[in-house]
């Protein structure tokens, strides 16, 4: 723990003058030569170039860690040759092999992460030697992401940091500039078209697009440092972490022993993977969207169960679109209606719970969500009539007092005439 | 002898009204073509009634409170029979009284009607005025719905910029530091307690300075009369003008119901305090002259906040306004004239700034 014995070696009387001094002459404009290494580097085209200004953007440089802490060498020496000896622990340009075993060093030890960020996981160098990069990097190839592929090196931020590439946000781009790039992973036997999959789908568009941090991103299923998330056997499953109550019904129904028993992987049968589309009611009917039939033979008794299914999401789909229309009309004639505009929000939970239920293929219980939700729509669709007849009662008893009042108007003329003539 | 010559016999020995009633009839009306304008207080006069009725029936279901209020009038409009009648009169008439109101003192002003001997029916008119604005913003709060709540938190912000007694006034207003259903709670005392009491009053001083004074003419018009006093014409007040200004109150009816029925007024969404306040958020028509030239003030101006310049400058406006009579000299032709050119000022730029706050994002 060279980095650690750095850290907390001692401060004597003179090293504190000494600091002194150099805090004393750097508000001078004299402590310009305290690190050789960004001195000289700061100069160098890439890949050996790093400027003060990018190093002061990492997150180690902002936590007190130096060139020496990764690299060794002396940076108060201005003499390149007495700065990059080996005599002074110089490590060089680190091995593309030896990077995880480097950042381990440090990450991998609770007792030292604990000052900078005790909530700091510290399993990551264990957590990548069983992932495929770190299997394959142990195995010789070294063309596998490494950790400076994903974080970056020398002007490494916090995943938190929204310009860190490892940012949810970013995440996918970062994975994309390998497993997007066929040259780069001639060889390898995977597709490299997940990430425009990926850019159609729902998850991206709720992401990027929305903003919403919880939305799925490739580590999100395909874990980061290690495998798969903690508690799923296996990817395909991976689903379930989020949409539980959709893999809750289908653990109980009749597809999930079909599908285990064709050994098919259950959501992405009919969802896909990468390119996961927003879901409609139109993956149940018989249209170019349909996912049932792709299996399922018409006229079957699968075929019927489906078409119940679909007729029930429609009719209370149109039930709760009629039931807004009337509401809207009554609301925009000045109608107080807001009790049964609050009645279609409940009446579309029981459409979402219906879309959800569907994951159990049982008709009955599909039910169940749709008379819920039909009867909550029928009650709104009869406060709109009724507020319709209200608004034409009005407006006719408007009529009739403008008529009275006309009536009065008139009346008055007459007599003001009456009396001044 | 009818019931009716009975009973009215039998008052008239107790309280002897015919005497009472004798300056009515000894009253008259000059007749003009600008004669139309002195319906204006009258009308305003028919629309106070209206509120003050309507609102006795609205305080029937109506609690004030912070779980309540919003419910409650949910409840007027949806439940009580006719209750959506009476709020939105309530609603529509506020609104119809203040413009009203703004016409009337336009119109003295344009006429000439607060000079000499009538400067307190000026003032005491211009204090209607502003109490008349003060029902306006403590009613606007009362259905405790999204947009008032919002609206309040503004303009109670904006009274605070009153250097050293703003922040008291702001949390006097509030009943602590922020808007909550303690500041509904006194909102709802001086919309039906303490502004109705002190417009009574003034209402009453109002209209016994008019009786009183009589009605002004035109100073163009009042000297042609008084060189030939044979073309001087004019009308009884009553029943010749009442009856006229009766007509004006039926219209005025006729308008309310129109808009109550083929607008009614709407309730929006109950207030969130947790909630970001909605976008574009603006305060009722009659504040918005104020509200826009506060947006358009730099933030500071020279050393002085430009927020706190604005509202110091429409105290001092509105001083100056309230003392306007007391400007004109007994040397008239120059004042009078820059009376009316600030006056003209004042309507263009009230219109102006309205209409450019309400299309303004």
């Amino acid at each position: 723990m060279a980095i650690l014995q750095n850290k907390l070696r001692p401060f004597s009387a003179a090293r504190c003058l000494g600091l002194a001094f150099v805090v004393f002459a750097a508000s001078l404009g004299y402590g310009q030569t305290t690190n050789s290494c960004l001195d000289c580097h700061s100069a160098l085209p890439d890949p050996l170039g790093v400027s003060q200004d990018k190093f002061s953007q990492d997150i180690h440089a902002q936590k007190g860690l130096t060139c020496v802490s990764c690299h060794g060498g002396d940076p108060s020496s201005d003499d390149p040759d007495k700065a990059m000896s080996r005599k002074a622990g110089w490590k060089g340009k680190i091995d593309r092999k030896q990077i995880p075993q480097l950042c381990g060093s440090c990450h991998s030890d609770p007792a030292y992460i604990r000052q900078f960020n005790p909530s700091l996981r510290t399993d990551q160098l264990d957590q990548y030697r069983t992932s495929v990069h770190g299997r394959r990097l142990a195995a010789g190839d070294t063309k596998v992401a490494v950790c400076t592929d994903c974080h970056s090196v020398h002007d490494l931020r916090a995943p938190s940091d929204p310009r860190s590439t490892v940012n949810p946000v970013n995440v996918a781009n970062k994975c994309a500039h390998c497993h997007s790039d066929a040259g780069y992973m001639k060889g390898y036997s995977i597709p490299t078209d997940q990430f425009a999959k990926y850019s159609t789908s729902v998850h991206y568009q709720a992401l990027a697009v929305r903003g919403d941090l919880s939305a799925p991103t490739c580590s999100t299923c395909h874990g980061n440092h290690g495998a798969v998330p903690p508690g799923v056997d296996k990817i395909q499953n991976v689903c379930s972490n989020c949409h539980a109550f959709q893999a809750q019904m289908y653990e109980k129904s009749s597809h999930k022993k079909a599908f285990d028993a064709a050994s098919l992987p259950g959501c992405v049968v009919c969802h896909g993977n990468h390119g996961i589309v927003h879901p409609t009611d139109a993956y149940l009917g018989t249209g170019p969207e349909a996912v049932c039939m792709r299996c399922h033979t018409p006229g079957d008794k699968c075929d019927q169960a489906r078409a119940a299914l679909e007729s029930g999401l429609n009719r209370l789909d149109s039930a709760i679109k009629g039931a807004d229309q009337v509401l809207a009309v009554a609301e925009s004639s000045g109608m107080e209606v807001s009790e049964a505009r609050l009645g279609q929000d409940q009446a579309r939970d029981s459409l979402t719970k219906a879309r959800v239920t569907i994951h159990s293929f049982h008709t009955d219980l599909v039910d169940q969500d749709i008379q819920a939700g039909m009867k909550v729509a029928a009650r709104d669709l009869q406060a709109g009539k009724e507020a319709m007849v209200e608004r034409d009662r009005r407006r006719v008893g408007l009529g009739i007092s403008l008529i009275a009042i006309g009536i009065a108007l008139a009346g008055l003329w007459l007599y003001i005439k009456k009396i001044e003539s | 002898m009818s019931p009716l010559r009975t009973l009215r016999g039998w008052l008239e020995e107790r309280l002897g009204w015919d005497d009472l009633l004798v300056p009515l009839r000894k009253k008259t009306v000059p007749l003009h073509k600008l004669s139309y304008w002195y319906f204006l207080g009258g009308i305003t006069l028919f629309l106070f009634v209206i509120q003050v009725l309507t609102g006795i029936l609205l305080l029937l279901y109506y609690r004030p409170g912070e779980n309540e209020a919003f419910e409650s009038v949910q409840y007027i409009m949806t439940q009580v029979k006719f209750g959506w009648l009476i709020r939105s009169i309530h609603s529509w008439s506020a609104n119809l009284m203040i413009f009203t109101a703004f016409a009337h003192m336009f119109s003295v002003l344009f006429l000439k009607a607060y000079r000499k001997p009538r400067e307190l029916t000026w003032v005491s008119g211009v204090i209607l005025l502003f109490l008349v604005m003060g029902f306006g913003f403590s009613g606007y709060l009362l259905p405790w719905n999204a947009l008032a709540f919002f609206a309040t938190k503004v303009g109670t912000e904006i009274t605070a910029q009153v250097p050293i007694i703003g922040k008291p006034i702001m949390i006097f207003l509030r009943g602590g530091e922020e808007v909550t259903g303690a500041t509904l709670t006194r909102f709802f005392g001086f919309h039906v307690a303490v502004l109705p009491g002190l417009a009574t009053l003034l209402i009453l001083l109002h209209v016994l300075l008019v009786q009183r004074l009589g009605i002004s003419i035109p100073s163009k018009l009042e000297a042609q009369w008084t060189a030939n006093p044979s073309a001087k014409r004019e009308m009884r007040f009553f029943p010749n003008f009442m009856l006229r200004e009766l007509m004006a109150w039926y219209v005025a009816l006729g308008v309310l119901g129109a808009l109550a029925a083929i607008f009614p007024w709407n309730l929006g969404v109950k207030a969130d305090p947790f909630a970001p306040a909605p976008a574009g958020i603006k305060p009722e028509w009659y504040f918005l002259f104020m509200f826009q030239t506060l947006k358009l003030i730099p933030p500071k101006v020279w050393i002085i906040d430009g927020e706190v310049l604005g509202v110091l400058a429409f105290g001092l406006g509105g001083l100056l306004w309230l003392l306007l009579p007391f400007f004109e000299s007994d040397q008239p032709s120059r004042a009078k004239r820059w009376i009316t050119g600030l006056a003209v000022f004042a309507l263009a730029y009230m219109v102006g700034m309205s209409v450019y706050g309400h299309l303004a994002k």
